[in-house]
């Protein structure tokens, strides 16, 4: 396969203005469109500015991400797209709260692999614990992936936020 | 303190400040407030159409025949659900539109209220960019944005929606300079690097051709103006999209026709051979490129778009430029002259020899007819009888088209007004509505075929009650053609519902709605019955009884490439279209 037709992941940060439908304009885009969103994080960042920065992960093949992007700038209350992934090192950080149940054995080791991971307990009952962890996201797919034979029992995931590294803003 | 309006108030002085003198229209009960405004003053006519649908098409005539932005004032509901057809054949052909709806009023929507419809969320995938307008402190600027979004970078229809309460409620006004878009700024110059690479590239190539689609026109009439000085201080050869015909003139020497599916031999064959193409405001799009593997292998590709989502989207370029046609032009020609560029004289003379050998193919020619009239005859008359009157051209969608698209000329820009990028049928009366509006005293033809007139029929009445003398040239083949031509290629000759089936006596139609009906049934008849047309003062539906069977050539057939192209002298349509080929449309 050439580089051409590879799948890659990309993480792209998008600043908008945060007016009603903008969410909805970058989601039609993609579903419009036929592209992939792996995750999407949005809140409002500048609430002076009243600007959002929406954080999208997609698979796409290189000319794909180009698109992707140049469609994302055509959008008229669109500011920056930036590719975190090519234009820059970035830092991406993910959140899930993942409840796991039982007792005995399964609950004391489930307890074990959260302290390894550096997840914190932030709920527990004689019987679950919801494990609040944090991490990119191959991190947090390893936790939920070891929590599955210990009871897991429901996972909340938030998508990934990124930014890049060094003193330079978007 | 800025004055207060109230809303409908805003909506008018701000349509005011643009220049805008005709709107496309049809009331309701949530526009009511601004149907009132209209009422009490003078400066902005509305042309009542007949169904939203018209009003969008009209506009776009309107919009493309003078450079100005179409505007369309709808009601809530099934009036912005029926202008959706409009806004999408908008979007796909880049042109300006400002599309005012009315909404229910704020504090009923979302309840279902009756004729509301959620604007906003069906218009948001097939316009440029849409608002719903809920406190009046935003409509001013609101406004002032769609105008300026609509009419800048690459052109596109604007949608509005105007809940009733904001109509009615006063709020500030100010003047359009007042008003700066915070995020939207399109990129209007070139880069300049690029451009010097574009004309290093154009001072070596040995095949080179421009490639110039529809982005010449929306630049304006100085970009027709610059392209034809670039083509004739290089020699090039120059084919057109069919949305760019008219922005190099058709008599010229260096013009090859059209290019694409129904594009001549010539054109398509300079595509796949050339070693240099230079697209300047066209797109790649799928009718042009045939099969994309095997389009244009062995040359180099600069590409001049005003949307940076165009560059390398179905065709990767070697240079890209992004900026307006125009700009670019101008800076293409300034490096051009002041290097002291010399095209290769004798590479471009061994290149035209290869070019005239496929002219001499004639591509465009047919079998003429003694005692039935055939579709190009018909059009070929139709060109010949009013190519030295001030006409404007539409078409509706299918064979009819593609036949005005090769035998009518174009000589100059916004004479050619047709849907390209949708390919909508009906387009063609209510485009000739909005053209005429825009052009009282020339002459407007439409170009049509009967089964796409029906579409869009009842807006002849919109031209009668105008006064808009609006002539519907139908090429009646009592066939939806292009869908009989493609069931004979690629369905075994089964015209599964493409037949015109009890269709209306067009004359009496268009004695009924005050108009004047003309037949023609034989080549005899031909040239008088369009003279008659030509000198009826009022709008006229011309039934040109045509032949059934006849096929739309050259045609590059789904799948295949520009060098594979069928010509009308191969032997019938009996050919291999390969199974991926059936598959597209």
């Amino acid at each position: 396969m050439s580089a051409e037709n590879q799948i890659e992941r990309h993480t792209l940060s998008v600043l908008v203005d945060n007016e009603a439908g903008v969410l909805a304009r970058v989601i039609g885009l993609f579903s419009g469109r036929g592209y992939n969103i792996d995750s999407l994080t949005v809140a409002e960042v500048d609430e002076q500015e009243h600007m959002s920065r929406i954080t999208i992960v997609t698979l796409g093949t290189p000319p794909m991400i180009e698109q992707i992007k140049a469609q994302l700038g055509r959008l008229v209350p669109v500011h920056r797209v930036v590719d975190l992934t090519v234009e820059c090192e970035s830092v991406e950080r993910e959140l899930a709260l993942v409840k796991v149940t039982g007792k005995g054995d399964a609950r004391v080791e489930a307890l074990r692999m959260s302290e390894a991971f550096r997840a914190r307990v932030v709920d527990a009952t004689p019987d679950s614990f919801v494990f609040e962890i944090t991490g990119n996201t191959e991190k947090i797919d390893a936790f939920i992936g070891l929590m599955k034979p210990l009871g897991l029992r429901e996972v909340s995931r938030t998508g990934a936020a990124a930014i890049s590294r060094g003193p330079e803003a978007m | 303190m800025d004055k207060q309006l109230n809303g409908a108030q805003i909506v008018l002085q701000s349509l005011q400040d643009h220049g805008v003198e005709h709107i496309f229209g049809y009331p309701g009960g949530a526009v009511l407030p601004i149907y009132d405004e209209i009422f009490q003053q003078e400066s902005i006519e509305h042309i009542l159409v007949r169904h939203e649908q018209g009003a969008t098409h009209a506009a776009e005539g309107y919009a493309r025949s003078t450079g100005k932005c179409g505007v369309v004032l709808v009601t809530s509901g099934p009036g912005a659900t029926n202008a959706v057809t409009g806004l999408t054949d908008a979007l796909m052909d880049s042109i300006p539109m400002v599309c005012i709806t009315g909404q229910v009023p704020t504090h009923l929507i979302g309840g279902d209220a009756f004729q509301e419809a959620d604007t906003v969320g069906i218009t948001r995938p097939c316009t440029k960019h849409n608002y719903l307008v809920k406190d009046i402190n935003d409509l001013a600027r609101i406004m002032h944005e769609a105008f300026q979004v609509a009419t800048t970078g690459r052109p596109g229809p604007v949608v509005v929606d105007i809940p009733k309460d904001i109509q009615f409620a006063l709020g500030p006004y100010m003047k359009p300079k007042a008003v700066k878009h915070k995020s939207y700024q399109p990129q209007i110059k070139g880069d300049m690097t690029a451009i010097k690479q574009a004309v290093e590239l154009i001072a070596n190539a040995k095949k080179p051709i421009f490639y110039t689609g529809g982005g010449i026109i929306n630049s304006g009439p100085h970009a027709s103006q610059l392209l034809r000085e670039l083509v004739k201080l290089t020699g090039f050869p120059i084919t057109s999209t069919l949305m760019g015909l008219g922005s190099y003139p058709s008599a010229d020497k260096q013009w090859l026709g059209m290019l694409g599916m129904h594009g001549t031999y010539e054109a398509n064959w300079a595509m796949h051979d050339c070693d240099l193409m230079i697209n300047i405001g066209a797109r790649f799009d799928d009718r042009i490129t045939g099969v994309l593997d095997k389009f244009s292998p062995n040359s180099k590709k600069i590409h001049v778009d005003i949307d940076p989502s165009s560059i390398n989207k179905n065709v990767m370029v070697d240079v890209a430029i992004v900026g307006d046609c125009a700009h670019v032009l101008e800076d293409m020609l300034r490096v051009y002259k002041s290097d002291a560029v010399t095209p290769d004289k004798k590479a471009l003379a061994s290149w035209w020899s290869e070019i005239e050998a496929w002219r001499d193919r004639k591509c465009l020619s047919y079998k003429k007819d003694a005692k039935a009239i055939k579709p190009q005859y018909a059009v070929e008359r139709l060109y010949e009888l009013t190519k030295d009157a001030d006409t404007y051209i539409t078409t509706e969608v299918g064979q009819h088209q593609m036949w005005a698209a090769q035998y009518y000329r174009f000589e100059d820009p916004n004479r050619w007004m047709t849907s390209g990028g949708l390919g909508t049928m009906g387009y063609g009366i209510p485009a000739a509505v909005g053209v005429q509006v825009a052009h009282p005293k020339s002459l407007v033809i439409d170009i049509a075929g009967e089964a796409s007139v029906q579409m869009t029929m009842q807006e002849i009445s919109t031209a009668v009650q105008y006064r808009l003398p609006i002539k519907i040239f139908i090429l009646n083949n009592e066939y939806m053609g292009m869908v009989r031509q493609w069931q004979e290629l690629l369905h075994g000759g089964r015209y599964s519902s493409s037949y015109s089936e009890a269709l209306p006596d067009f004359v009496k139609l268009a004695e009924a709605y005050g108009a004047t009906g003309i037949r023609a049934e034989t080549p005899a008849e031909l040239d008088d019955a369009i003279k008659r047309m030509i000198d009826t003062p009022g709008p006229v539906i011309f039934d040109c009884i045509v032949t059934k069977d006849e096929n739309c050539f050259p045609m590059i057939p789904s799948g295949a490439a520009h060098n594979e192209m069928l010509l009308a002298d191969s032997e019938g349509l009996d050919i291999e279209v390969s199974e991926a080929g059936k598959t597209l449309v």
